[in-house]
C-alpha cells in the first residue's frame, strides 16, 4: 500500500487524499510525502496510522527526505508505528503545541482517562472542552461498540491557531458502517450505508424506533449537526464510501438549517475510492462560531424530534381509497 | 423510599462512560424503580454528558416501566446541557412507545 501526504491535508480535499491511496499489495505500507511542504490534518494521520497498524510496525516505512514541516509526523507519533528512524530531533517536554498525538483507545476506561487527559493538551476553554469532549465520548464510544476491531479507535486531534478551529480525527480498521448497519437494514453501497448511519434514529443494532437499551442511532447525526451549525466540514469514509459535509458559507446569515437526510445537506459523496476495510471520521469546529453546547443540543433535539416523529408517521397504516 | 445516585461519582466529571450508564441502570435504578422507589440522579459535579450515556441510562426503564420510570425517576443539579439531553432523549422515548408494538 501506498500514502502520500500532501501539502493540502484539510477535509477540504480529503476526498483527493482518499483518491491518491494505493490499498493494492497490503502486506506493506510506504508513506511519502509532499518534498517542500506536508500538511497533515488528522484525519489524514489516523487513516496512516491505521493501515502502519494493520501492516505491523516492521512492515511500514516513511520513504525520502522529508520536508522541516515532516516534523509535524515525528510530534504526532506517526514515526512510533513505523520501523523508519525519525531524522528530526526534538525535545518532547518542551513541546508548546497545542495537539494530541495518535492514540489508540481500545476500551471504555481508555476513552474515559483520555477524555480527561486530552482537554488540557488542547488548552481549550470549559465551553469549547464540553463540544469536544462530547464529541471524542461519541465517536470513540461508536469504534469500540460496533467495529469489532481488536486494534482499538486511533484518535488524533489539532487544535489551529490562525483559524481558531480544532480538527478531529478518529479511525478503525474494523468492519465497516455497511456491515454494521447490514443486519437490520440491508444498505446497498457502502455510501449509501454512511448515509443511513448519519440519519437521525438509524441504528445498526435494531430496528425499532427509540433503538434498544443501548443504542438510539444518535450520535454521528448530532455530530455532523454540530460540524454544520458551526459552519465546518465533516467527513466519513468506510469501505468505497465516502461523504464530505461541505462548509456553510459564511456569506449566508443566520444558523444554518439541519436535516435529517445527509443528502439535503451540501455535501460531496462518492462510493468509488479505494476500499477501506474500516471507518474513519473527522471533524473541524471553529471556535469562534462554536455556541454554548446547550443551544446546539436544541437545534439539534429539534430536527432529531421531527425526524422520528415523521419517520414513525411513516408506518402508520394509509386509509383504504376505493 | 427514595434512592439518590451521585452521578459524578460513579461517572466522574463528563459522563460518557456507556459501561457505567448500564451498571448503574441494571443494578441500581431498574432494581429501585421496580420495587416502586423512587430514584434521584444527582449531577452535582458533572459538567456534561453524552446523548449515548443518557440513553443507555434510562432508555430501558422508560421503555420497560413507562409511567412508574417517567414518575419516579428524578434529575438534580443536572446543568442545562444535561437537561438538554434528558429532555431529548425523553421525548423520542415516549414517541417511540405509543404504538411501538408496530415497530417491532
Amino acid at each position: 500500500m501506498k500514502i502520500f501526504l500532501s501539502n493540502q491535508g484539510n477535509l477540504r480535499n480529503f476526498k483527493s487524499f482518499v483518491e491518491s491511496l494505493d490499498l493494492s499489495n497490503p502486506e506493506k505500507l510506504e508513506i511519502t510525502t509532499h518534498d517542500k511542504w506536508v500538511t497533515v490534518h488528522p484525519a489524514n494521520l489516523v487513516v496512516t496510522a491505521a493501515l502502519a497498524i494493520q501492516v505491523g510496525k516492521g512492515n511500514t516505512e516513511i520513504i525520502g527526505e522529508l520536508p522541516e514541516t515532516g516534523r509535524y509526523l515525528d510530534r504526532m507519533g506517526l514515526y512510533e508505528l513505523t520501523k523508519t528512524f525519525s531524522p528530526f530531533i526534538f525535545n518532547k517536554k518542551e513541546e508548546a503545541g497545542r495537539f494530541v498525538p495518535i492514540k489508540i483507545i481500545k476500551t471504555s476506561e481508555d476513552q474515559s482517562r483520555f477524555i480527561t487527559d486530552m482537554v488540557p493538551l488542547l488548552h481549550l476553554s470549559e465551553k469549547n472542552a464540553r463540544v469536544v469532549k462530547y464529541i471524542i465520548g461519541e465517536l470513540v464510544r461508536n469504534v469500540l461498540e460496533h467495529s469489532f476491531t481488536e486494534n482499538g479507535a486511533i484518535v488524533a486531534a489539532q487544535y489551529y491557531k490562525k483559524t481558531n478551529r480544532v480538527s478531529i480525527g478518529i479511525c478503525d480498521n474494523g468492519i465497516g458502517i455497511w456491515k454494521s448497519l447490514n443486519t437490520y437494514w440491508h444498505p446497498k453501497m457502502d455510501i449509501d450505508a454512511i448515509k443511513l448511519a448519519l440519519t437521525p434514529g438509524i441504528t445498526g443494532t435494531t430496528r425499532k424506533e427509540g433503538g434498544t437499551s443501548e443504542n438510539a442511532g444518535a450520535g454521528l447525526f448530532f455530530i455532523k449537526s454540530m460540524a454544520k451549525i458551526t459552519r465546518n466540514y465533516f467527513v466519513i469514509y468506510s469501505g468505497r464510501g465516502e461523504y464530505t459535509l461541505l462548509k456553510y458559507k459564511k456569506r449566508i446569515k443566520g444558523m444554518p438549517r439541519l436535516y435529517a437526510d445527509p443528502s439535503r445537506d451540501p455535501h460531496s459523496e462518492t462510493n468509488t475510492v479505494p476500499n477501506f476495510q474500516g471507518t474513519l471520521v473527522a471533524v473541524d469546529i471553529s471556535l469562534d462560531e462554536t455556541k454554548e453546547l446547550n443551544e446546539l443540543l436544541v437545534s439539534i433535539g429539534e430536527v432529531y424530534d421531527k425526524a422520528i416523529r415523521e419517520r414513525k408517521r411513516e408506518r402508520y397504516k394509509k386509509p383504504r381509497f376505493i | 423510599m427514595k434512592k439518590i445516585i451521585n452521578m459524578r461519582r460513579a461517572a466522574g466529571d463528563f459522563a460518557e462512560n456507556k459501561d457505567i450508564a448500564k451498571k448503574l441502570r441494571i443494578e441500581k435504578i431498574m432494581p429501585a424503580l421496580s420495587k416502586g422507589n423512587e430514584v434521584i440522579l444527582d449531577f452535582d459535579g458533572v459538567s456534561g454528558a453524552t446523548q449515548s450515556f443518557i440513553h443507555a441510562l434510562v432508555s430501558d426503564p422508560i421503555r420497560e416501566l413507562k409511567n412508574i420510570a417517567l414518575d419516579n425517576l428524578a434529575y438534580k443539579n443536572a446543568n442545562d446541557d444535561i437537561r438538554e439531553i434528558i429532555s431529548i432523549v425523553y421525548r423520542y422515548m415516549q414517541e417511540s412507545l405509543s404504538g411501538s408494538s408496530e415497530d417491532e
